[in-house]
């Protein structure tokens, strides 16, 4: 259990995980496969936007405004994690992306509620996140032949982001090795429901352990930024 | 949109003559002045204008620290609701207009955060009345609700909930979910095997 509150800088890598991770659900409007879909995955990234707002706010009086934090970093000062930034793919690439995630974050935010009043109010929504990938995942994988086919493809394509997740943030007091038993037995029960394979291969590359962490990003990272930024770069202090 | 009706229409005009009406008054007693936390809470929900911000249980403070200086404290029903902008800005409207206040300061609370018991009895009546089936109490108590999912390939039993989602035109409690995530991110989308008619849910959380 964590018995302290958060150190100063400590919630940027997850006010920055919901920041990103929002804004690559955002791509998906006008071309999620239904429009249930489409109204579930941007509704997934309000709440994390609202995350990233929340914890950003709090950490105005070190980096400035959310505008600043957000629009006018660079990015090795950007502290998410390596998997958040890997762009969408097809569906179920999107959909095992959210599982890996959520599998993460919701068990994450309930051992930081007692000290984070944000993961207090939204460890619950996050359930909600976590059950719609859970669903999904063994919708797929327990789908046809093709969905199937993929969902395991996205499966094997993203583990090697996985090991980051658990790489300690500094500043939050938090049972990394407990997290991370915990994270790989779910994982292993929602697989089995699904029909998938738990990938074998190391959850991280040698050269990527808790990268993002550290500021260091993958490549299709500086795409994202530069669409993200590009507004409010170009127009500084523009409003709606 | 959707239009309010009734007395959710009236204190959302934010005309002071016309509002002091919908006040539940007997007849033929004078207007009695509302108190600030009254006109706070009168307030119809943006994106819900059946039910009021205080019959939602968003509403968790007024305080008057001088005479016509209001701070208000509101807390979101989750946490990335846009909604929270167009409340604030209707409570400084009605506090304003109708009780003159000078200065009106909104904040956004987080701690202790909403949960769906907050909502009032009346609220809950007034969102199934507008075919919104309200929330299952005892959503703060549990562990978040699980879903129902139909038969996939293998498993060909459906999961079951454990209480019932009862569909608000009807009241049959034969229901299945179409969608976790529905027009807003607090309500769900199903629908009613029985009348077969579709509905929004207000989820549990």
């Amino acid at each position: 259990m964590t018995a302290t509150a958060p150190q100063s800088l400590a919630t940027l890598p997850l006010g920055d995980d919901a920041l990103i991770l929002s804004q690559r659900l955002g791509e998906w409007a006008g071309h999620a496969p239904v429009l249930e879909e489409e109204v579930a995955l941007a509704n997934i990234a309000l709440d994390l936007l609202g995350q990233a707002r929340a914890l950003y706010a709090g950490l105005s009086d070190v980096l400035g405004s959310e505008d600043e934090i957000a629009y006018l970093r660079e990015e090795r000062a950007f502290r998410n994690c390596q998997l958040v930034e890997q762009p969408n793919g097809d569906f179920a690439h999107t959909i095992v992306r959210q599982l890996f995630f959520s599998a993460y974050q919701q068990p994450l935010y309930a051992r930081l509620a007692p000290v984070l009043p944000l993961a207090a109010k939204a460890v619950r929504e996050t359930a909600y996140h976590r059950d719609h990938a859970e669903q999904w995942t063994v919708r797929l994988g327990d789908g046809t032949e093709e969905s199937h086919a993929r969902t395991q493809r996205a499966a094997d394509a993203l583990w090697r982001y996985t090991d980051e997740l658990f790489e300690p943030i500094e500043g939050l007091e938090v049972e990394w090795q407990e997290l991370a038993e915990e994270w790989k037995a779910d994982i292993r029960e929602v697989f089995g429901r699904a029909g998938l394979t738990v990938p074998q291969g190391p959850g991280k590359d040698a050269w990527a352990a808790g990268a993002g962490r550290q500021g260091l990003h993958t490549e299709p990272f500086g795409r994202l930024l530069a669409e993200m930024q590009h507004l409010h770069r170009s127009h500084p202090g523009a409003t709606w | 949109m959707v239009t309010a009706s009734g007395s959710a229409a009236a204190a959302a005009s934010g005309s002071p003559s016309d509002t002091a009406a919908a006040a539940p008054a007997p007849v033929g007693e004078s207007s009695r002045p509302r108190s600030l936390a009254e006109l706070a809470g009168s307030v119809p929900d943006p994106e819900l204008p059946v039910i009021t911000l205080a019959e939602l249980g968003v509403l968790r403070r007024v305080t008057e620290p001088e005479p016509g200086h209001v701070l208000v404290e509101l807390t979101p029903t989750y946490t990335g609701c846009p909604a929270v902008e167009a409340m604030a800005a209707d409570i400084e409207r009605v506090l304003r207009t109708e009780a003159g206040a000078e200065k009106v300061e909104v904040h956004t609370v987080l701690s202790p955060p909403w949960s769906s018991d907050d909502i009032s009895e009346e609220g809950r009546r007034k969102l199934a009345e507008y075919g919104i089936a309200p929330p299952r109490p005892g959503a703060r108590a549990s562990a978040p609700v699980q879903v129902g999912l139909s038969p996939t390939r293998h498993a060909t039993e459906p999961t079951r909930e454990a209480e019932p989602v009862r569909c608000p035109h009807c009241g049959a409690a034969e229901t299945e979910l179409l969608s976790r995530f529905s027009s807003t991110a607090c309500k769900a989308l199903r629908r009613c095997t029985a009348c077969r008619e579709p509905f929004d849910h207000f989820k549990e959380v």
